[in-house]
């Protein structure tokens, strides 16, 4: 397929734009020599991530991704941050390693490697459209996945319990 | 839309990801890296959950399990890295050698 075919649909702009602003947001995430501003620039990659699952038609995990990861998950990194006193001024020698080569090259490496594989296997196999509400998968949920999904409430338990266990300060 | 897209784009995130954990030095930062690459991980369940047009809707029943398990991640991460702040005064992964000879 040809690039022009390609951006000939709008959907495939609408695509491009938030690619382009999540991969730009997760870059600065990674190499922001300001602890906070990694923090709030990983809102604006989960938040590109939910534009995409709406865009794939899963409104429901797009809302659970904003409420679960804006919501809950980052909240808890800032706090991680106050509490563990990282520098949160610009401080280049701090944050990350002497060595970013061997870092980069594994990484470049991993998607060449990931990225030749998809393109040979799916080539331009189209998406077809459709949209799961957030009824389906309630239905999917609470039928053929019940016994998964009190596994993973179990899970979620212990890792409360396992959290406030470790963060607790020992009664001397 | 083409499927190769998402997972193109996934693999992209995923290798920054990558990049992160390994050369970042703040254990907080480590789990941010972890988070964008478990971002990945989601972005290609939900893709080929479209693709396969499946009935039980799976890729988004474990792109939802995949966010509950890295929220416990996340809150059992920081518990640890409160941990050894307090005892070591320093969340920096490079001078964890507690356990080597």
């Amino acid at each position: 397929m040809q690039f022009t075919d390609w951006i000939a649909d709008a959907r495939n702009i609408v695509f491009l734009v938030i690619a382009l602003a999540m991969v730009g947001a997760a870059v600065m995430v990674v190499t922001s020599r300001n602890v906070i501003h990694a923090a709030l620039m990983l809102v604006v990659a989960l938040a590109g991530s939910a534009a995409l699952f709406l865009m794939l038609g899963a409104e429901f995990v797009a809302w659970t991704m904003v409420l679960v990861y804006i919501g809950a998950v980052v909240v808890l990194f800032l706090f991680g941050i106050m509490i563990t006193r990282a520098p949160t001024k610009a401080d280049p020698v701090r944050l990350d390693h002497k060595h970013r080569w061997p870092a980069l090259l594994v990484a470049l490496g991993t998607f060449a490697a990931m990225a030749t594989v998809t393109t040979l296997a799916f080539e331009d196999a189209a998406l077809p459209d459709g949209v799961a509400r957030a009824g389906d998968i309630g239905d999917v949920l609470f039928d053929r996945f019940v016994i998964p999904f009190e596994v993973v409430s179990f899970v979620l338990l212990a890792a409360l319990i396992g959290g406030i266990v470790l963060a607790r300060k020992d009664p001397e | 839309m083409i499927v190769n897209q998402f997972l193109v784009l996934a693999a992209l995130l995923f290798s920054i990801g990558i990049y992160g954990v390994l050369v970042r030095r703040n254990a907080v930062l480590v789990l941010l890296s972890i988070e964008l690459m478990l971002t990945a991980v989601n972005i290609n369940l939900v893709a080929f959950g479209q693709y396969l047009q499946d009935a039980l809707v799976s890729g988004q029943v474990f792109a939802l399990f995949v966010i509950t398990v890295a929220a416990a991640e996340v809150g059992i991460g920081l518990a640890i890295v409160i941990l050894i702040f307090r005892n070591r005064s320093s969340a920096n992964v490079d001078e964890l050698d507690l356990l080597k000879w």
